[in-house]
């Protein structure tokens, strides 16, 4: 028979904590009493003792992992000799600590744990406020309540939150439009009240915390596109005219191919700051920014370094469809380790953009347009645009960041490397 | 020469317009009141607070009716009703003064006389003050707060005389205990002058047009209720129609039709608490967009009439008519002024009580009401019999209920009746208004012995059953 562990409170007012460390590892013997991980909240550290004895079956929820909520299993405890039953899914090996997450869905660090176990878990270590009922509703529903915004006291989660986000996704169900309540009296113009979608809530959520908790810096450099769209034009005209095997490559595909060598070359961008640790990842997963109705969301070309364009291509064409069509898996849009935002198409200028947590840096593309460049001593026509990396400062330094645009426009400038 | 230019003029001072005024002050904004009576208005001169003390001596009259039960012995058990009716009066007035001197304390201007809305100056509203008809000041604010309060519901041919047909202004100030009384109408006003009286020794007659006493309140409590009266020797009328009343030298007689049966029945005083009505007139309204519907003003839920810079608080902006109402719309009327967040009041979070014997509390949702509202219901009872301090206290009737919604384990209602309910209640309004679900309230540790108890048992019997039934 198997036993679940279930994370422990380690006071009376703890609803979740960080599971610091395990002791213990898979297929160990465990003894009644045996401390088998460390568990941190904000105010302590304590040791988490087995109750029962077995063998340590698997661990649900790696160590790192913040926000556990209270009770949700954090392992699977068996008899001698048993396996672990089917369904209790295991965090996949090579998961770095925190597994990065994409803006749009505010996806849990816990969510190898079974699921259904922890609906409304806390996302990212950020305690949700929320009345019971509203916890019970939302539970009842299956709303995540990170993705709802409090109109209670201090902005606490209450009943009338959890109804209205329900009803909220895109079919818009008018929830009672309230007026807000931080100016009630201001509010005499005519005007209409669009509820907000749980969607806009999310994205309104993380990247207002994106925003105020991440040092941002920001560097820009031109890049030269001349070279790329030679080549671009030369790829093309070799693909078959239809077919299978036909494809048409955008400059988007071929710009995520270079950030995507880019950071190969420089590989201390692909990183995610953590209090303890700085991560850099192994895998090059490049989230690109779709804006959908009503937001937008980052689906995500894995391993993107490694890809040939004409792989990025069929990828991003078809991460694209989908996502326009709300049919992405989490797991297409939730990881990355690097976005890239391109408005290249609206012809604009140059822009900054938010990173997208955990990730270190997000690099905000522009429109290639002719401009006079000035080549030794002579002025001539070259198309350019103008490329701003958003970094982390926490885990980028300046030099660092300045190394990886020059190195990123020298790839794109010369381009061959995106196809050898 | 005072003052006249504020941030906020507020016209009336009982519990809506005084504590506002209080908030306002604490906010650091200019206040004026505009009171035409007492302050501290209805509620504190002439309801509420006189009540209660006119409550306190009859329930003492009936304790020293059951000496007995408790041990003693005593002969020749009396009262001088001016007494009781001069400490009722006293009471109130130490209260007012009170109000006068916080609102002194917190530096709020009060002008004594009528306030009335003129016209606008620029962004700034004028209000007229006039004392018995002399033009006494013309104040001028960006903010008013219309706070006037209601009065006694009239019904044609039971117009208070003040001698046989009394108001509730004449029935709180009696100069003798009328032998025979009629009470019309049985809300929470007229259950409570019957309850005082019939405790006093008078023959009560109560009488209600609508099928049971106490309509607002849960059906199951509106009965034990009516048993209770009954068993105290009260009569009640209920369905009732009551026909053209005759006035005799010192004695009214009034026929009134019920439960198939028409009878004339004389009594020597009546009390007419048949509702009430908002003090809307005089105030200048006219020509404004403020709306009026039956006697009250219309707000939105932040107390904001149709026109800008107008709001009304309390009884005047409808029910329900309780003075915690007004004074909670009074804050947070003068927070939104400020600028503060404000979360408006849900309705079905504003307690009631009644000071009868044995007194009734409620908040939320009746059983009936829960159901036709779509609820699917879970409903828990605890009857004061299975409690230790209620027996202990010479108190072993009454009941508590609780109507949970069985889905989401919402606390959608709780209807007390029986012995310091009123003291009560406010732990089941916290519940409702911190959205707590019946697992809180499970794991609530309560007290003991205290008739508490019972509100704890009564969550139980929701769902687990009861522990001491």
């Amino acid at each position: 028979m198997s036993v679940n562990i279930l994370m422990p409170a380690l006071s009376p007012t703890m609803t979740e904590g960080k599971l610091a460390r395990w002791l213990k590892k898979e297929g160990e013997q465990i003894q009644s009493g045996d401390v088998i991980a460390e568990i941190e909240t904000d105010k302590a550290t304590m040791e988490v003792e087995a109750v029962d004895e077995g063998t340590l079956g698997r661990i649900l929820v790696t160590e790192g992992t913040e926000g556990v909520k209270v009770n949700a299993p954090i392992a699977i405890l068996v008899a001698e000799g048993e396996t672990v039953p089917e369904g209790a899914e295991p965090a996949p090996a090579s998961t770095p600590v925190p597994e990065a997450s994409a803006p749009v869905e505010a996806s849990a660090p816990v969510k190898a744990a079974p699921a259904a176990a922890t609906p409304a878990a806390a996302q990212n270590g950020t305690r949700v406020f929320a009345s019971p009922l509203a916890r019970r509703i939302a539970k009842l529903k299956g709303i995540d309540l990170s993705g709802v915004t409090g109109s209670g006291p201090n902005g606490r989660i209450v009943r009338r939150d959890v109804e209205g986000a329900s009803a909220a996704p895109a079919s818009a169900a008018p929830a009672p439009a309230r007026p807000a309540a931080s100016a009630p009296v201001a509010i005499e113009a005519s005007y209409k009240a669009v509820p907000n979608s749980t969607i806009r809530k999310v994205i309104a959520k993380r990247l207002t915390e994106a925003k105020s908790t991440i040092p941002h810096f920001y560097v820009a450099i031109d890049v030269e596109l001349d070279a790329l769209l030679a080549l671009r034009a030369q790829l093309n005209a070799a693909s078959p005219a239809d077919g299978p095997d036909a494809f048409k490559l955008s400059v988007n595909d071929m710009l995520v191919k270079a950030a995507a060598v880019t950071l190969r070359r420089v590989p201390g961008v692909n990183a995610s700051y953590t209090e303890d640790a700085t991560i850099l990842y192994d895998d090059v997963d490049i989230s690109v920014a779709v804006s959908i109705p009503d937001g937008l969301i980052t689906p995500i070309i894995r391993n993107a370094d490694s890809k040939s364009l004409r792989q990025i291509s069929q990828d991003a064409k078809d991460l694209i469809a989908r996502a326009r069509a709300g049919k992405l898996k989490p797991q297409e849009f939730q990881g990355g380790s690097f976005s890239i935002s391109n408005m290249g198409m609206y012809g604009v200028k140059e822009f900054s953009a938010i990173i997208n947590p955990p990730q270190a840096a997000i690099l905000a593309i522009a429109a290639g347009e002719k401009r006079a460049v000035v080549k030794g001593d002579e002025i001539r026509i070259a198309t350019v645009m103008t490329v701003t990396l958003s970094v982390d400062h926490r885990v980028v330094d300046g030099a660092l960041a300045a190394e990886w645009v020059s190195t990123f426009r020298s790839v794109v400038e010369s381009p061959f490397s995106l196809v050898v | 020469m005072s003052k006249t230019e504020f941030d906020i003029v507020i016209i009336g001072g009982g519990p809506g317009g005084y504590v506002a005024a209080i908030r306002g002050a604490q906010l650091g904004l200019n206040i004026a009141v505009v009171e035409a009576a007492h302050l501290g208005g209805i509620c504190l001169n002439w309801g509420c607070i006189p009540t209660k003390a006119l409550l306190r001596s009859s329930e003492i009259n009936h304790l020293l009716h059951h000496l007995g039960e408790f041990g003693f012995a005593a002969d020749n058990i009396r009262f001088d009703l001016d007494k009781v009716v001069k400490r009722s009066r006293k009471v109130a007035g130490q209260l007012s003064s009170g109000v006068a001197h916080l609102l002194k304390k917190n530096k709020v201007t009060v002008f004594d006389g009528f306030g009335k809305l003129a016209d606008k100056d620029g962004a700034r509203r004028k209000v007229e003050v006039s004392k018995d008809g002399k033009p006494v000041a013309t104040l001028t604010a960006p903010h008013v707060i219309l706070a006037t309060g209601a009065r006694a519901r009239v019904l044609p041919g039971l117009e208070p005389d003040g001698k046989l047909i009394w108001s509730y202004r004449e029935a709180m100030v009696p100069t003798e205990l009328p032998k025979r009384l009629m009470v019309i109408g049985s809300g929470a006003i007229g259950v409570e002058f019957a309850s005082f009286y019939r405790n006093m020794g008078a023959e009560v007659t109560l009488v209600e047009v609508l099928d049971r006493i106490l309509p607002v309140e849960d059906e199951e409590i509106s009965a034990l209720a009516h048993k209770a009266f009954l068993k105290q020797g009260m009569t009640i009328l209920t369905g009732a129609k009551i026909g053209a009343v005759r006035k005799n030298g010192d004695s009214v007689t009034v026929p009134v039709e019920a439960g198939g049966k028409s009878q004339e029945i004389t009594v020597d005083r009546v009390i007419s608490a048949v509702g009430i009505v908002g003090n809307v007139e005089n105030l200048g309204l006219d020509g404004t967009a403020i709306a009026v519907d039956r006697t009250h003003i219309k707000v939105d839920p932040y107390c904001r009439t149709g026109e800008p810079g107008i709001y009304a608080i309390g009884d005047i902006a409808g029910p329900p008519w309780l003075a915690h109402k007004a004074s909670h719309e009074g804050v947070l009327c003068v927070e939104a002024i400020a600028g503060h967040t404000i979360h408006p009041i849900d309705p079905t979070n504003i307690p009631g009580c009644t000071y009868c014997r044995p007194q009734i509390a409620s908040v939320g949702l009746t059983e009936a009401r829960a159901k036709d509202a779509g609820h699917k219901v879970r409903v828990g009872r605890f009857p004061f019999i299975g409690n230790g301090k209620a027996i202990a206290a010479g108190e072993p009737e009454g009941m508590v209920k609780t109507v949970f919604d069985a889905t989401t384990g919402e606390l959608l209602g709780a209807h007390m009746i029986g012995a310091e309910v009123t003291e009560m209640i406010q732990g089941y309004v916290i519940a409702r208004t911190s959205e707590l679900t019946e697992a809180e309230l499970k794991e609530t540790v309560f007290p003991h012995p205290t008739i508490s108890e019972t509100m704890h048992e009564a969550v139980l019997a929701a769902y687990d059953g009861a522990l001491h039934i």
